[in-house]
């Protein structure tokens, strides 16, 4: 560890030269030597697309679901793969989820269901956008719930947001610095001839927009190459899937791990639209059960290989919205309303399913189709932002929401 | 640091709240007014377009463009559009003389007949003997998202590709991944139409619609489908009537497919299945997908004023809107079994009991006449074309003009691109390249010769735009800043330094063709004074080395400058 901080601290301070190098190079680069209070980490991963939340954590002990669900309910757990994996005797994960189930049974993943959005909206689009700025029906503000949740402070790094992926979401636009790294080590001007030139170039441009996210990109660079240098290797037998998702959780992994200076991160998954055959020959198997098993052992990977690290990060998972508790007419599920939120780490009091549970009964149902909201999901995103992350000011990150309701996933 | 922030949001809160669009009052001089036509009408000038714009007069040229039917066509585009022969292949033919994995698994099962043509035959055998080996040895992992595999593999076959002659990489490749022809074909003449076409507005309306009614390559039978869908319902009509593509779209298999509208049958219309069994357990019934997005995003908008209740009447009329067998390459077909016969409702318009297939008509008829379709579209446009907040009086014409011919596709377009507000300082350069439209103009403006498109493509997709392959109906966006942010940037210098040195497989760029100063390479390629920032900070990096030209045109198609068009 220390000959690998050495290298690191000597390599990336070498590249600005003696008494140049930022404030925040030096600050990231001995943070680790001097005790000093830890920095907290947040990554959020959105499910695009509506992943179906009654059969990510089934409600296996409503009679109901059973009824709705003819050729898609999850049966009750039986101990087998063909069954829920029992939580607390009346929600299960869906097997294919089962390697998250170890960090359920050690407390540190707690389960939200029933939350979402408050706006009725069932265009993905629309949902994707208010969940990202954190502003439900209004569709004006200009930044993302993931920016303003960054703290305030001077002399930060330029990679404390981080983005995985050839664009910047939404979340993470607004006035903290943020970068989209597409992969870690492509992060470069590949022709050295030419990086000094295109640096210069774009920290003089009139072009506003051009002007900064290019320098913003430049001093990022220089602080991946000194990660750059040395190639990663995940924590003992770890392994992460060959999937988009696994690989991108990686590359956040590697940059906790470099101590760079991380606050957020932010990753996604594409695929959850499940309209049409989202079961295969038995309710555990098919396009869903695919999905979920590359999402459950990234995620799992990612929590193994930070090991003791994960005491300062909490992930955080959500999706646009839930689908229809009725299946429709080909074994799939349309646009719904509230969904289910994975919050794990260190610091989360997990190891529950938290929320009320409004039933699925006729009249228990959202416009007679849809799970019913019973938690907003800024209550679990903002307590993440307030007690996970410190940053004091919630009316901030989530303005006109002025009274949360917290469920109490952050250890206090 | 903080600036960049500051100013986007700023920016934001402008757009949202100003009414100031004097910027599109101030008129262009004569030499912005070609550039900017030249800028937004094709994929980027090659050399020689201005002044040829310029002999022709730009009102002229804009209007030959609006008719490409008046063109003539590039023999240097023919010539590489000739050897894409899945391009003109009926899926069914596609589906047998490249046969993607399933088929041939399903072939190789006995399930399906062996394709008759001996070639063909002796690929699929190929391909099963590979298939078992590859079973034997591991499992099937594969990852759906397309973004795992091996990098450095793929940049090796790439090379290897372009460096064999067009008939060997088409054995290659069918042999190899008959699977892989169709989307090559299919990415290869997308880009040598933008690059080579001389009905360059043809093919940036081609692109627009495609993108409009977008649909998802590798989604199931789409990989076969969508060569026809682009082909048969979006080229022939990016001119026409939009009530026309619109239902182009609404009965090809592709969209059918894509959105699921192929499997949504009306639920009390079930026949009994006495002898299947197993099948009866299947309760089919109503799927809402396409009738959802029919309204949001291919015509009223999401605020275009409909209502959950709509999305199940449109779906229901929808009902028995099908394909004959899709992953074979099946046609549309309408099902009078599983249409619902009920009475509906679409947006207070009553749609009598006892219809057919014209009950889908009729409300593709309401939905293209809707003034909000008018102003969804004619705004849709207006920010691909002129600026990312284009201003609301060049909308009430554009919208007027839509309504007033019927939804004239053609007639819009003109209307927008004679306006004054098209050819103002609020328009000029205000709208960063996508990455499609960033890769292929600096193809153009080096004129570099492509005789492999692929690894174009495969630049494409880094920048975050992988074509074919948006999987969210929505399409892909073309706000500005959607595409700026840091790896995107770093990917458009990285590909600005290897095409300029030839580093890009299947491109040729003659450095000779390059100028002599810093300052005739960038007005070569921008095609107007670059910017003093940048020839600046050019000149002072090759002042400590030998600058060669090919350095100096890497650095300026990298640049703030080129990023904009």
């Amino acid at each position: 560890m220390t000959s690998r901080r050495l290298f690191l601290k000597s390599s990336a301070l070498g590249m600005f030269g003696v008494g140049t190098a930022p404030a925040w190079l030096s600050r990231a680069l001995y943070a680790a030597d001097a005790p000093s209070p830890r920095k907290k980490i947040l990554v959020a991963i959105f499910q695009r697309g509506a992943v179906d939340g009654l059969n990510m954590v089934v409600p296996f002990g409503e009679k109901q679901y059973y009824a709705l669900r003819p050729n898609l309910a999850i049966p009750k757990p039986d101990r087998t793969e063909n069954s829920a994996v029992d939580l607390d005797g009346f929600f299960g994960l869906h097997p294919a989820l089962a390697p998250l189930k170890p960090i359920y049974d050690a407390g540190h993943l707690a389960i939200v269901h029933a939350v979402g959005s408050p706006d009725p909206t069932r265009s993905h689009f629309d949902a994707q956008d208010y969940m990202e700025s954190g502003t439900p029906g209004r569709k004006a503000t200009a930044d993302g719930w993931l920016n303003r949740a960054l703290p305030s402070q001077k002399d930060s790094s330029p990679v404390r947001a981080v983005s995985l992926g050839t664009t910047l979401p939404r979340a993470m636009r607004g006035q903290n610095e943020a970068v989209a790294i597409a992969n870690l080590n492509d992060f470069q001007i590949r022709d050295t001839r030419g990086a000094g030139t295109f640096e210069s170039m774009y920290e003089n441009t009139l072009d506003q927009v051009l002007n900064g996210a290019g320098r913003e990109t430049f001093e990022a660079v220089k602080l991946m190459q000194s990660i750059q240098k040395q190639p990663y290797a995940p924590a003992g037998d770890v392994q992460y899937p060959n999937s988009a998702l696994g690989q991108d959780l990686m590359q956040i992994a590697r940059l906790i791990k470099s101590d760079v200076g991380l606050e957020v991160a932010f990753a996604e998954m594409r695929g959850w639209d499940t309209h049409f055959n989202e079961v295969g020959a038995r309710p555990t198997q098919g396009q869903l059960a695919n999905l979920l098993g590359q999402f459950g052992s990234a995620l799992a990977a990612f929590y193994q290989d930070l090991g003791d690290k994960m005491a300062d990060v909490s992930v955080v998972t959500m999706s646009e919205f839930g689908r229809t508790a009725r299946e429709n007419g080909s074994r799939g599920t349309d646009h719904g309303h509230a969904n289910v939120m994975f919050a794990f780490g260190g610091g989360i009091r997990g190891g529950k399913v938290l929320g009320e549970w409004p039933g699925l009964e006729p009249e228990q149902l959202y416009e007679q189709r849809d799970l019913q909201l019973t938690t907003d999901f800024r209550d679990v995103l903002g307590e993440l932002a307030v007690r996970h992350l410190g940053n004091a000011q919630v009316a901030s990150v989530f303005p006109g929401y002025e009274q949360p309701k917290y469920r109490g996933i952050v250890r206090g | 640091m903080k600036k960049y922030g500051i100013v986007l949001l700023a920016v934001a809160v402008l757009a949202a709240y100003s009414t100031d669009y004097s910027q599109f009052e101030k008129p262009l001089n004569k030499d912005q007014e070609i550039l900017h036509a030249l800028n937004r009408l094709t994929f980027g000038p090659r050399p020689g377009d201005v002044e040829a714009v310029r002999k022709m007069g730009v009102k002229k040229w804009v209007d030959q463009q609006l008719h490409p039917e008046r063109i003539a066509e590039n023999s240097e585009l023919a010539e590489r559009l000739k050897p894409l022969d899945s391009l003109r292949m009926s899926p069914e033919q596609i589906a047998a003389e490249y046969p993607p994995p399933q088929l041939i698994r399903a072939m190789s099962q006995g399930l399906l007949p062996l394709p008759k043509d001996p070639e063909a035959r002796a690929r699929v055998e190929l391909q099963t003997q590979r298939l078992r080996a590859k079973q034997e040895a591991k499992g099937d992992v594969k990852d759906k998202q397309g973004k795992g595999g091996d990098p450095l593999q793929q940049a090796m076959r790439q090379q290897v590709l372009a460096t064999s002659d067009p008939v060997e990489r088409r054995k290659l490749v069918a042999d190899r991944t008959p699977q892989q022809v169709l989307p090559y074909d299919l990415n290869e003449a997308k880009l040598y139409r933008a690059i080579y076409g001389n009905r360059q507005l043809e093919e940036q309306m081609a692109d627009f619609w495609f993108n409009h009614f977008n649909v998802y390559m590798d989604k199931g039978a789409d990989r076969i489908l969508i060569a026809t869908y682009e082909r048969d319902a979006i080229r022939p009509h990016v001119f026409s009537k939009f009530r026309d593509l619109l239902e182009a779209t609404a009965e090809s298999p592709a969209m059918l497919f894509y959105l699921d509208n192929w499997q949504s049958v009306s639920p009390d219309r079930i026949p009994e299945r006495r002898f299947a069994k197993q099948k009866a357990k299947q309760a089919r019934g109503l799927n809402e997908n396409y009738a959802r997005e029919l309204m949001e995003l291919h015509t009223l908008g999401v605020d275009g004023g409909y209502t959950q209740k709509d999305i199940v009447e449109v779906a229901r009329c929808f009902t028995g809107w099908t394909i004959s067998q899709p992953n074979r390459g099946g046609e549309f077909i309408y099902n009078d079994r599983v249409h619902d016969k009920g009475e509906k409702i679409v947006l207070g318009v009553k749609i009598p009991a006892g219809g057919g297939k014209e009950d889908a008509e009729k409300v593709l008829d309401i939905l293209s006449r809707h003034p909000s379709t008018a102003r969804f579209i004619s705004t849709k446009l207006a920010k691909k074309f002129v600026a990312d907040d284009p201003p609301p009086m060049l909308l009430d014409r554009m919208a007027k003009t839509f309504h007033d011919t019927d939804g004239d596709i053609r007639a819009v377009m003109s209307a927008m691109l004679d306006s004054k507000e098209f050819f103002s300082e609020g328009a000029f350069r205000a709208k960063v390249k996508t990455p499609l439209e960033l890769i292929v103009s600096a193809v153009r403006a080096t004129d570099a010769q492509v005789d492999f498109a692929i690894p174009l493509a495969t630049q494409i997709a880094k920048l975050g735009e992988p074509l074919y392959r948006k999987i969210e109906p929505t399409g892909y966006p073309s706000a500005n800043s959607e595409w700026v942010n840091s790896a995107a940037l770093l990917a458009r210098m990285n590909f600005a330094l290897a095409l300029a040195d030839n580093r890009v497989p299947g491109s040729k760029v003659d450095a000779n063709t390059f100028e002599n100063s810093v300052t005739n390479v960038a007005r070569q390629l921008l095609f107007h004074e670059p910017a003093r920032q940048t020839l600046d900070s050019i000149e002072k990096a090759l002042a400590q080395r030998e600058p060669t030209p090919a350095l100096i045109a890497g650095l300026v198609l990298g640049s703030p400058d080129f990023q904009r068009r």
